[in-house]
């Protein structure tokens, strides 16, 4: 690979704003033919904004500067024009539709047809080979919606694989995804790089930036800062230092639990599934949060942690739930939203888009909205309160936003999770449930999150964490629980816990099927 | 109070009309269509009897369109508006000139008839998620029979005085006439009602106070609010609106009372669903059910609410509609529904939900009004009529959607 490569494209001086916000200011980046190219950056920095200029989702001439692609000056007014070309990306969220089956959404937009007709046997045959080239065993005919985010992921790079693609763009394609299932789709893009194609990947998870990336472009505050060859070897701490433009000496903020009476005890928790009548999610699941504590939760995908906090909080997913849960020792009715909140309970989604944000409305709007008790007066909101506590909420996380006012909707992926965040933590609650709290939030900035824990936990509250990244929780974590197949399966304390052990309790259970989506 | 002003670029000035375009393309609009029609009929549709007319034709879909603006918010649509409010009339009709019942006892058993009625609705659509276009549809069915079968096919009427000064009166002057007689003298006219004039010089003065009280805020709390030029432009756009009509009317008869209900109403529900807690909540379900749930709002408990108000203010307008006719008729409030939602969606809110003013769907009302009425004055048949009021419905939303893509 020492053999020096020309250049397949080539951005100069990218200019682009929004009323209000310059998201690239004269950013340059330049990607070798049939490298891999990472771009890195703290949430807001300009990433996605780059990739959807380059992929003509922002049509050329609504930002400066120019492209350069394969020789040629690209004028990109559209994703039609840019597929043509062999540009492909893949968006931070994804755009597969549920409801179709695989080999539909693979070929959706480019059908297999004659005189309009579609072409099954075709479609179907094409689809077997594309995804025997991204590794996924599922038939065709599959709807999308029964399989995990892991595998959706390998059906979006199939779906990219089927459009003869020669520049793959990939925006945080591992942020969902548990460690082996980002294995696969990291393994997956070095096979295409030996196939020749080129591909860019957006990622927080430098770990993995270090094992496939030969390059990588580092963007701060709209502006490229420095380009890193990673042949010569590449650290962590070298981009990390280049993303926040300071030295991070530490990933995890220093922590001395001291830990209280038992804040939330819950005792038999059984859930069902609530179309599936007979399936049983959660198996009679007790365990206890102490004041002072951070406690974590590990498990795979789909082993019902998210469905054990969210039947918690309220019951807001599945039936026949029952249980009982104690708040300082004394039973209390958790059966609704409003209830739960009420008992001092606070759930952070995993999933910020659809059940976590009102996505057109501000920042502030989306700030109080658990609490707005809290800014009004019989009835009647203050709203310069409201903006008292959104600054302050937006200045304690550092969101990065040109006012309160602003549509979440407009907000980078991270910076919105940190709205989530503000949202729960402004309902002052007594237990904080977190389901995945740093999904796609850049180093600097989990730092941050981790020190409002700590802060939290500090001041005697108690704290629930859901996480798939394991050193995540064992930087965290006073004590985890592991869980499979809807049930606790054992429990480690922060001196014993290690990300082997952890995944040996795992396996230990034989896997049956999947518990939950 | 002083607030630092810097003057702001060209571009700012630009860019902040580019994401506000709605707002201000609403009001220029409808000024913009009085103002064409009060040439094309040479002064017709400004003349104060035409004015209060137009005040008086409207009312009861601008109180519907209240109604509405909070069910569409919310995620839903009632298409049973216009056979409620015909029903609630002939309910109304019933009780008054066949059984002889006193008018308060009518009023307000037709207005808890109505919040029955939007109840019966909002449970099936609240609690039964069954969708409200087709839980309303049948009900603008079952209503509309329902009229024809309480009223056995006839017109009911005619009403009592004191009923039609529901709809037809007018808020009597505090001067007397030897005091007021020589005023409009003064402006060239018979007679100035002066409370009226008083209330139209007050209530500018209170929008400015307003307007300015929340510059301030915003100023010290760092939002970068609308600019001072587009600020006073708006506001003297408005004012002067606003006295110019309140003029007009005061040499009239004044203020009608449907007008005084009308504007109360107004300002009512613009506070409820701008400043309070319970507004706030409609735009969050409509913007995002889940997300509200999960923030802890009783989602369905609003959805049931939302209806049970519109099913009072369609019985509110049904009241009126029927004291303005004198008579209740089997066939009153046919269509209307249509008018109440068209203006809501004028007025600048999202089909989606989640999305939409007060003060837009009253605008919005105000401009399928005046249209009705100068296109009326001009000899224009009910045939185009019907065409242009819809391509105006259209070009609004095509106008909304277009400037969404601009802002990108
Ligand atoms: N449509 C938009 N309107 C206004 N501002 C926007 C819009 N899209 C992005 N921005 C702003 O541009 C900046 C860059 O956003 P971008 O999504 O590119 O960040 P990112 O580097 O991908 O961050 P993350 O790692 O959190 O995904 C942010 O400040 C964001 O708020
Ligand atoms: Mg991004």
């Amino acid at each position: 690979m020492n053999a020096p490569m020309t250049a397949l494209l080539e951005m100069r001086d990218i200019t682009k704003e929004f009323p209000g916000v310059k998201a690239l200011d004269r950013v340059n980046l330049v990607v070798a033919k049939g490298e891999i190219h990472a771009v890195c950056g703290e949430n807001g920095a300009g990433k996605s904004t780059l990739m959807k200029v380059l992929s003509g989702v922002y049509p050329a001439g609504s930002y400066q500067g120019e492209i350069h692609y394969d020789g040629a000056l690209a004028e990109f007014r559209n994703l039609a024009e840019s597929e043509a070309r062999g540009v492909v990306i893949i968006h931070q969220e994804l755009a597969l539709i549920p409801q179709l089956s695989i080999a539909e959404n693979i070929f959706l937009g480019n059908e297999r047809a004659a005189g309009g007709v579609i072409d099954w046997s075709e479609t179907y045959r094409r689809t077997e080979e594309l995804l025997a080239k991204v590794g996924l065993r599922d038939a065709p005919g599959v709807l999308v919606e029964t399989l995990g985010v892991g595998k959706q992921q390998l059906v979006e790079i199939a779906k990219a694989l089927s459009k003869d693609v020669r520049l793959l763009i990939l925006d945080e394609p591992t942020a969902a995804l548990q460690e082996t299932d980002s294995r696969k789709l990291l393994d997956l893009m070095l096979e295409l790089k030996a196939q020749g194609v080129t591909c860019i990947i957006i990622s927080h998870k430098l770990n993995e930036v270090r094992q496939v990336a030969d390059t990588v472009t580092v963007i701060r505050d709209g502006a490229t800062v420095s380009r890193i060859d990673a042949r010569e070897g590449l650290s962590e701490d070298r981009i990390v230092r280049d993303m926040v433009g300071r030295d991070m000496s530490h990933r995890y903020p220093e922590r001395t639990p001291k830990l209280g009476d038992k804040v939330l005890e819950v005792t038999g928790w059984r859930v069902w599934h609530p179309e599936q009548a007979e399936r049983q999610v959660i198996r009679d699941i007790s365990f206890h949060v102490r004041a002072g504590e951070v406690l974590g939760i590990a498990g795979l995908m789909g082993s019902g942690r998210t469905e054990l906090a969210m039947s918690l909080f309220g019951r807001s997913w599945g039936r026949n739930v029952s249980g009982e849960v104690r708040m300082r020792g004394r039973p209390v009715d958790v059966s609704s939203a409003p209830k739960a909140i009420a008992a001092g309970l606070a759930y952070v989604t995993e999933d910020r888009k659809h059940l976590g944000l009102i996505l057109d409305e501000s920042l502030r709007f989306n700030n109080t909205l658990a609490n707005l008790r809290g800014v009004s007066k019989g009835g009647v909101l203050n709203e310069a309160e409201e903006t008292r506590v959104a600054e302050g909420y937006r200045k304690a996380m550092a969101t990065r936003t040109p006012s309160v006012m602003q549509k979440v909707g407009n907000l980078s992926g991270g910076n919105q999770q940190k709205v989530v965040l503000a949202k729960w933590l402004f309902t002052e609650p007594e237990v904080l449930i977190l389901d995945e709290p740093t999904r796609g939030i850049d180093v600097g900035a989990k730092y941050e999150i981790y020190t409002i824990i700590n802060q939290l936990a500090a001041q005697g509250k108690a704290v629930v964490m859901i996480s798939s990244e394991m050193p995540e929780l064992l930087g965290m974590c006073d004590r985890i629980h592991v869980m499979n197949e809807g049930a606790f399966v054992g429990e480690l304390s922060a001196a014993e816990a290690s990300q082997e052990r952890i995944m040996s309790l795992i396996v230990a259970q034989p896997q049956e099927q999947g518990v939950a989506g | 109070m002083t607030v630092a002003e810097t003057a702001p670029k060209a571009g700012e000035l630009k860019a902040y009309l580019k994401t506000h375009m709605r707002e201000y393309g609403l009001l220029f609009a409808l000024i913009a269509i009085m103002v064409f029609f009060q040439i094309v009929t040479s002064g017709t549709l400004m003349r104060p009897v035409n004015i209060t007319n137009l005040f008086l034709q409207n009312s009861y879909i601008i109180i519907m369109a209240l109604g509405m603006l909070i069910v569409i918010v919310s995620g839903n649509i009632d298409l049973s508006v216009g056979s409620v409010m015909g029903f609630v009339g002939a309910f109304a009709a019933v009780m008054i000139v066949k059984m002889g019942a006193p008018i308060w006892l009518t009023i307000a058993a037709s207005l808890l008839m109505g919040a029955a009625i939007g109840a019966a609705q909002g449970y099936w659509i609240a609690y039964w998620k069954i969708p409200s276009f087709i839980v309303t549809l049948a009900g603008m069915l079952v209503f509309r029979g329902a009229s024809l079968w309480l009223l056995e096919g006839q017109s009911v009427g005619p009403f009592p005085p004191e009923f039609q000064r529901l709809s037809t009166g007018f808020v009597p002057d505090l001067f007397p006439r030897s005091v007021t007689e020589p005023i409009g003298a003064l402006f060239g006219q018979r007679n100035l009602n002066l409370l009226c004039m008083g209330v139209g010089v007050l209530a500018s003065a209170a929008i400015l106070w307003s307007g300015l009280r929340r510059r301030a805020r915003d100023a010290a709390y760092g939002v970068a609010g609308e600019p001072a030029s587009f600020f006073w432009l708006r506001n003297a756009v408005a004012i002067g609106a606003l006295l110019f009509l309140t003029f007009k009317l005061a040499t009239f008869r004044g203020f009608p009372n449907v007008l005084v209900s009308m504007a109360l109403l107004t300002l009512l529900y613009a506070f409820v669903t701008q400043n309070t807690v319970i507004g706030r909540r409609v735009y969050a379900l409509g913007g995002n059910e889940k997300a509200a749930k999960l923030s802890g709002i009783k989602t369905e408990r609003l959805t049931f609410l939302a209806f049970v108000n519109m099913g009072v203010l369609a019985a509110l307008a049904g009241l009126i509609f029927a004291a303005r006719l004198n008579t209740a008729t089997p066939k009153a409030g046919f269509g209307i529904e249509l008018d109440v939602i068209a203006a809501v969606f004028i007025g600048g809110a999202a089909m989606a939900g989640g999305a939409g003013k007060v003060v837009g769907a009253v605008i919005g009302a105000f401009i399928m009004g005046v249209m009705n009425n100068g296109m009326s004055i001009m000899g224009i048949g009910i045939d185009y009529q019907q065409m242009i009021k819809g391509l105006v419905l259209l070009a609004a939303v095509i106008f909304d959607v277009y400037n969404k893509r601009r802002q990108g």
